[in-house]
């Protein structure tokens, strides 16, 4: 196996990897501090903050340095290849480095969003000087709001590493952000009449490693510190993007991509990145609530629960070829067990439909040509089937029943009356029934609506029953190419909602609490397709259901 | 020593030098059949033995840099020729441009010819007006006489060559620069490697030659190598890394002399026989303080280095950065070396291209930092911070992606070195002699 040495400790890389230095010194747990550098955009080599000294250790054990600084990023590591990280000529230039970016930098981090992630604070804490010796005045340039419509500009804070420039030409295709000027005077901008609005765009703020680029959604809202990040599944689409939830006191204030070479990569969309702001809506269900002759009954969890249990037990045994149970695909894959078994239990008859799986246009790749078109290769999907876990339900469906049911037949059956009783457990925040079909559901004998939102179809339910976003609970959602990702409880929903997987199974009184490992190593014996589920914690990559037979299943029809 | 008689610029200031005619009857475009008539290889052959090393400052044998090219590529292989000649000071190229452009044109089929290229940009720059208007009626008249274009002379070669004006920046003069402005883009050098020669324009393989190269390519295939090597001066054996200076050389004088111009002499000829000799000596009487050896990137030689001979290996043993484009320039006794270095600083600031933070930053701080010294408010610790921010832009190679910043940072540590007392005198009696040059300067 190859070897290469940094800072004296001798590391092993792959044969036919392709390291650079960073990702070599990496392995060795060496940082090496880098702005301009991403792996997911090409090399520029122009901070000049990951120089490092290089060597080559030569096969009777000499080792031979270089006179020279190379930059990290740019050179790429061999066998034997000697990387030196901290020696005083790379410390002085380190030091040298963040000196001149600083030099111009108006240090307002007391003001700045960045403040507490930043990359200018971190790295002049570990390699930089204490003050600046500039007593000349500051270059000012003048902030940018008109940059894009979810972006705006602190052009002063901006260090040039040019990476939201290579973003939008490289991963988004798009091209607005360019460098104008020259010098110590060249500024970030747009082409003026050309904001940087594409349905990228926000990875920019993501990307940019100081405060400069900054969320307008996000702005001025919160102090980094004050967020608990929890990691979760984007729920926008398929794609299944890994994220991560920032809240505060039970307000959730940002999503931000995680890094995942298995699902999305390192970036996400604005759809899902900015597609939030249901879960503090203000027709949120709160509390859960009993009817009868359209007067309230009760919004008493410990009085409902118990009426809905008596209420499907009657419904499955005057007429067990009559009960429905409708599953969202934004449901996870435990609650999707849990009810589908739950149904089964109560009418071995039960029909098990997943919900209206919503798509919108067609998948939308990255990167895109100067005429929208797509070029290959793809960098980025935003895939049009706007829900979660369609994969997952199915699944779960399919081994329980035999078959998926779609929702038109449900509703179909509905209007008939071929169905009396029916249960949907909701999510998707744009609704489960369009407003022309809901008075089709006056027919039914019993309706439970287990929801997000408040809607024309939860006001004619018997029971209402508050459920969790998914922010709000643990679980499991499997994306469109098959790969199981964890969700986690990242704030508590609002008034009296509960998570779903908690409602479901004190209704089916299922022993013991909610705990989503325990219930996937269940899963994943009674539903094949899911085996791979059988790990309990799917750690922060997820897992792929790669067994054959979960491939067959999965396939797209 | 028997007078030399000047070969690149035998026709300047002959009536009608420009024109295709009067060129052709003086022999011209006779070394590009000679030339058409070997094989290609021979043609780098004799080229390399001549020991022509680039005129663009960087002194790199050309002969050599043409073998780097990929053996058997099958194209398409490019020629760019840097006309974009914006060191200050220096009119070497300009002069050979307006005044015989056919010799810049038969040295660049030359070259396309041996390194087996079928196009030759020529990136001149935006201010040479005159050049473009010459190069271009000389490009005309040579696809009108069937030099340029499909089947040149009977021998199946062809050759396109295209003029292409830039605009007006100091970076489009560094190979790479000059390759991503000629593709359309922001003059942001590249990174090395991959060299151009591997993948340059259009990401093809590329030679960037000087034009003066392509003048001394042209004579070389008229008179030879042997003809070549026996101007100049051999390699210093004190010296390994020195491949000798040979050949012809256009020296340009500028600055506090009596007669500034340009003139042809072998290599190695000194700063002073220069200023005395050929540029009239010193103007109004005075002496010479300092002397640029060659576009103020290279430092400044005090008025004891003056006999040091200006080849490829001279300048730096007086601690010059080396001999860069040959251009003199003469700073006279009454001139301050705070207003000279000011103006060195606040040119590369001005053109730093602002992708590498240490130049990008460092240029525009010791602007800075000269310009509060200059206005008398300096302190005796600045011409350290200055050493040190000099030191850290780039003096070891490898600091920053091209020249540029070793270049601004070594006439400041040059200066300093070399003039500390006058730095310090200046400093601390307060001595305010800033005169208007800034408004002159401005144009810039």
């Amino acid at each position: 196996m190859p070897t290469v040495i940094v800072n004296n400790k001798p590391v092993e890389i792959g044969a036919s990897e392709r390291l650079n230095c960073i990702q070599a010194a990496e392995r060795a747990g060496v940082e090496i501090p880098h702005y301009c550098y991403h792996h997911d955009l090409s090399v520029v080599a122009s901070c000049r903050m990951c120089l490092v000294e290089m060597g080559d250790k030569k096969p009777d054990g000499t080792i031979a340095m270089q006179p020279k600084l190379f930059p990290g990023c740019q050179t790429p590591v061999k066998d034997g290849t000697v990387i030196v990280s901290d020696s005083k000529k790379v410390k002085d230039a380190q030091k040298a480095t963040l000196e001149y970016l600083l030099l111009n930098h108006p240090l307002d981090c007391p003001v700045c969003d960045q403040a507490g992630e930043c990359g200018l604070q971190d790295y002049s804490y570990e390699y930089g000087r204490g003050y600046s010796r500039l007593q000349e005045p500051k270059n000012i340039k003048p902030d940018k709001d008109y940059i894009g419509d979810q972006i705006t500009l602190f052009t002063d804070r901006c260090i040039m590493c040019t990476r939201c420039v290579r973003f939008t030409r490289e991963i988004s295709g798009t091209a607005e952000l360019q460098v104008v000027s020259r010098g110590t005077h060249e500024e970030i901008d747009i082409f003026p009449g050309d904001p940087c609005n594409n349905k990228l765009a926000g990875n920019v703020v993501d990307l940019c490693p100081v405060g400069a680029l900054c969320s307008k959604d996000f702005l001025y809202e919160q102090r980094v510190w004050w967020l608990k990040s929890k990691n979760s599944v984007c729920p926008g689409c398929s794609t299944g993007c890994s994220i991560n939830v920032d809240q505060n006191n039970d307000v959730l204030y940002r999503l931000k991509p995680r890094e995942n070479p298995q699902a999305q990569g390192a970036f996400m969309c604005d759809e899902g990145r900015f597609g939030w702001k249901y879960i503090h809506a203000d027709n949120r269900l709160t509390l859960p609530e009993q009817r009868a002759n359209g007067q309230t009954v009760s919004k008493d969890w410990d009085v409902i629960l118990p009426a809905v249990r008596n209420a499907l037990k009657e419904a499955a045994l005057r007429a067990p070829n009559k009960f429905a149970a409708v599953i969202s695909p934004w449901a996870t894959v435990e609650e999707a067990y849990l009810l589908a078994t739950y149904a089964r239990k109560l009418s071995p008859t039960a029909k098990l439909a997943i919900g209206p799986v919503r798509t919108v246009g067609e998948d939308d790749l990255y990167p895109k040509d100067v005429h929208g078109k797509p070029v290959t290769p793809t960098k980025f999907t935003i895939h049009a089937e706007k829900c979660p876990n369609r994969r997952g339900v199915e699944a779960v469906l399919k081994q329980i029943q035999g078959s998926v049911i779609e929702f038109s037949s449900v509703l179909n059956q509905v209007s008939k009356g071929e169905i009396e009783a029916l249960y949907v457990l909701g999510g998707d925040p744009e609704g489960w029934i369009a407003d022309a079909d809901v008075m089709k559901l006056d027919k039914l004998k019993l309706l439970v609506v287990q929801d997000l939102l408040a809607s024309a179809a939860s006001a004619k339910a018997q029971f209402v029953l508050p459920g969790g976003a998914w922010a709000e609970k643990d679980g499991t959602f499997v994306n469109y190419k098959g790969l199981a990702q964890a969700i986690h409880r990242g704030l508590r929903g609002p008034g009296e909602a509960r998570p779903d997987g908690r409602i479901l199974m004190e209704l089916s009184e299922k022993p013991g609490m909610f705990q989503a490992p325990a219930l996937r190593k269940e899963i994943a014996k009674a539903v094949p397709a899911l085996a791979a589920l059988s790990v309990g914690d799917l750690g922060e990559l997820g897992v792929p259901l790669e067994t054959a037979a979960a491939k067959s299943e999965l396939q797209p029809a | 020593m028997a007078e030399f008689q000047p070969v690149l610029l035998a026709r300047i200031g002959k009536p009608d030098s420009q024109l295709l005619e009067t060129y052709r009857r003086d022999g011209g475009y006779e070394g590009f059949k000679k030339a058409l008539g070997v094989a290609p290889v021979d043609v780098i052959t004799l080229v390399k033995d001549s020991g022509l090393r680039g005129r663009g400052g960087a002194g790199f044998p050309t002969g050599l840099k043409w073998t780097f090219l990929p053996k058997d590529h099958p194209g398409p292989i490019y020629l760019a020729i840097n006309a974009d000649e914006s060191e200050p000071a220096t009119f070497n190229n300009r002069i050979l441009m307006e005044e015989d452009p056919h010799q810049v044109l038969e040295g660049i089929a030359i070259s396309c010819y041996a390194i087996k290229s079928k196009t030759a940009y020529i990136y001149l720059r935006y201010e040479y007006g005159r050049s473009y208007r010459a190069l271009q009626k000389a490009v005309d008249e040579c696809y009108a006489a069937g030099i340029f274009g499909k089947n040149i002379f009977g021998s199946g070669f062809e050759l396109d060559v295209v003029l292409h004006r830039g605009a007006a920046a100091y970076i489009c003069g560094e190979e790479t620069g000059l390759i991503e402005s000629l593709e359309g883009k922001r003059a942001w050098p590249r990174i090395k490697p991959p060299f151009p020669a591997i993948e340059g324009l259009f990401r093809k393989p590329t030679i960037v030659n000087n034009i003066e190269t392509m003048a001394c390519v042209k004579n070389i295939l008229d008179k030879g190598g042997e003809w070549f090597k026996s101007l100049g001066i051999p390699p210093d054996p004190s010296n390994p890394r020195d491949a000798g200076s040979y050949g012809p050389k256009l020296y340009c004088i500028s600055g506090h002399v009596n007669k500034p111009g340009c003139v042809e002499l072998p290599m190695g000829i000194t700063a002073r026989q220069l200023i005395d000799e050929h540029g009239g000596g010193v103007w109004k009487g005075r002496t010479a303080k300092a002397v640029v050896p060659g576009g103020i990137s290279m430092g400044f030689m005090s008025a004891s280095e003056l006999d040091t001979p200006l080849d490829f290996n001279g300048p730096g043993k007086v601690g010059c950065l080396g001999l860069g484009t040959a251009a003199i320039t003469v700073i006279d006794d009454q001139t301050s070396m705070v207003d000279v270095l000011f103006n060195c600083a606040r040119f590369f600031s001005h053109e730093s291209c602002g992708q590498c933070t240490p130049c990008r930053e460092g240029t525009a701080w010791m602007h800075k930092i000269l310009a509060r010294i200059r206005m008398g408010e300096g302190q005796l610790r600045d011409l350290d911070l200055l050493n040190e921010v000099a030191g850290s832009m780039g003096i070891i190679p490898g600091t920053t992606i091209c020249g540029l910043s070793d270049g601004a940072a070594w006439p400041i540590k040059n200066a300093i070195k070399k003039f500390r007392p006058e730095f310090e005198e200046y400093i601390t009696t307060g001595k305010k002699t800033v005169k208007p040059a800034e408004a002159l300067m401005a144009a810039h």
